[in-house]
């Protein structure tokens, strides 16, 4: 049995089928959560190279 | 038992269980998302944390300052995300707010909890990893002080709810202040005294005109507890402390003349507005329209001569330069 079968039957078994609505809705939030997270990598490699060795300078 | 299902049961044993329903597949899209941050309120503070950074002495490199900023916002933008989650009933009761994405049920109360807290915790750490200690704890307080102190105690228990809560809508300039220099004098505090005498006139303006819906969703605002007149001749003392709080900054020599020329006739102006309202009664509202209107514009205008004028090192002096 493959992992695909499986796992429709999963779902199946727990009576949660996505419509093609939810599933809409569903992708453009993943895509939101994946380039919102891109841009905090983005950032904190930029404030990095800006702030050069003193970013390691924590003093509390 | 698959364990969505062990969690969905669990939660069903919790107070306010029936509200989360997180296993329950979602329609929200990111735009309701976007909703929760109340951009509007988030504007402003982008605004009054940038004159704040801005005024600071020193220097500050730019990509530091759009952090900041950044940090800022996203935060604000949390806050008000928990308070739509905390406040769904109420604003399920309002006609302004029962548009929001929580009482359409786009969004579910539990996703915005979770929303919020999650963008909470990033701006608050990112603002003190990439910024600065000081900026991130008052960050932090900021939203503390929003979700907690004004939304979940005061809002629905005291008539001064939005007198002491205003606090929170002050804070901005500070944090600005805060994460360019690493620290606060007197300049951040006036131009927090300024925005907190300025919430309660700006909003008993508006609950003057929607008095009903806030007794529909029975929150105690001050013209629903102390009446109409009480109201009026309230929004008119803190006009009053507000209108020379807005000159001091130019007094105390912080600010040059421009911004003391402007903030003169903007003040007199809301003064005018101010006695206008004073002076109305019910059902007109006028008065209480045309002082919700130009306070908004009071405190834009305010912050703008002295982000141009001082900004910078003195945007304006180095121009006539």
């Amino acid at each position: 049995m493959t992992l695909d079968i499986v796992m429709n039957k999963k779902s199946q078994d727990d009576g949660i089928v996505l419509t093609e609505a939810q599933k809409r809705a569903r992708r453009s939030r993943s895509i939101a959560i994946a380039l919102a997270l891109g841009a905090l990598v983005i950032l904190f490699y930029i404030v990095t190279l800006v702030k050069g060795p003193i970013v390691l300078v924590r003093p509390i | 038992m698959s364990l969505i299902g062990e969690a969905a049961e669990l939660r069903t044993g919790l107070p306010g269980a029936g509200d989360l329903r997180l296993a329950e597949p979602s329609l929200a899209t990111v735009g309701d998302y976007l909703a929760l941050l109340k951009p509007r309120v988030m504007s402003l503070v982008v605004f009054t944390a940038l004159t704040g950074l801005a005024v600071a002495p020193g220097h500050m490199h730019p990509m530091i300052g759009f952090t900041a900023l950044l940090c800022i916002a996203v935060g604000a933008g949390a806050a008000g995300a928990l308070n739509m989650w905390y406040d769904a009933d109420i604003d399920a009761r309002m006609t302004r707010t029962a548009r929001r994405p929580i009482p359409t049920g786009k969004v579910k109360p539990g996703e915005a909890l979770a929303f919020g807290l999650t963008l909470a915790g990033f701006s608050v750490v990112t603002l003190g990893l990439l910024v600065n200690i000081l900026a991130a704890a008052l960050l932090a307080f900021t939203i503390f002080f929003y979700v907690v102190i004004y939304s979940m105690w005061l809002k629905r228990s005291t008539p001064q709810n939005i007198v002491i809560g205003g606090a929170a809508g002050a804070f901005p300039p500070m944090i600005g202040w805060a994460a360019a220099t690493g620290s606060l004098s007197l300049e951040p505090v006036l131009l927090f005294l300024i925005i907190f005498f300025w919430t309660p006139p700006h909003f008993w303006a508006l609950s003057l005109y929607r008095t009903e819906d806030y007794a529909r969703a029975n929150i105690p605002m001050l013209p629903v507890v102390a009446g109409d007149p009480a109201t009026r001749q309230q929004i008119l003392r803190y006009t009053l402390i507000l209108v020379p709080l807005g000159v001091s900054p130019w007094l105390l020599g912080y600010a040059g003349l421009v911004y003391g020329l402007t903030a003169i006739v903007a003040g007199a102006l809301m003064l005018v507005l101010a006695w206008q309202v004073f002076c109305e009664r019910r059902p007109a509202e006028r008065a209480c329209r045309n002082l919700f209107a130009f306070s908004i514009l009071y405190l834009f205008v305010l912050f703008a001569v002295l982000l141009v004028e001082q900004g910078w090192g003195g945007l304006i002096g180095r121009l006539l330069a």
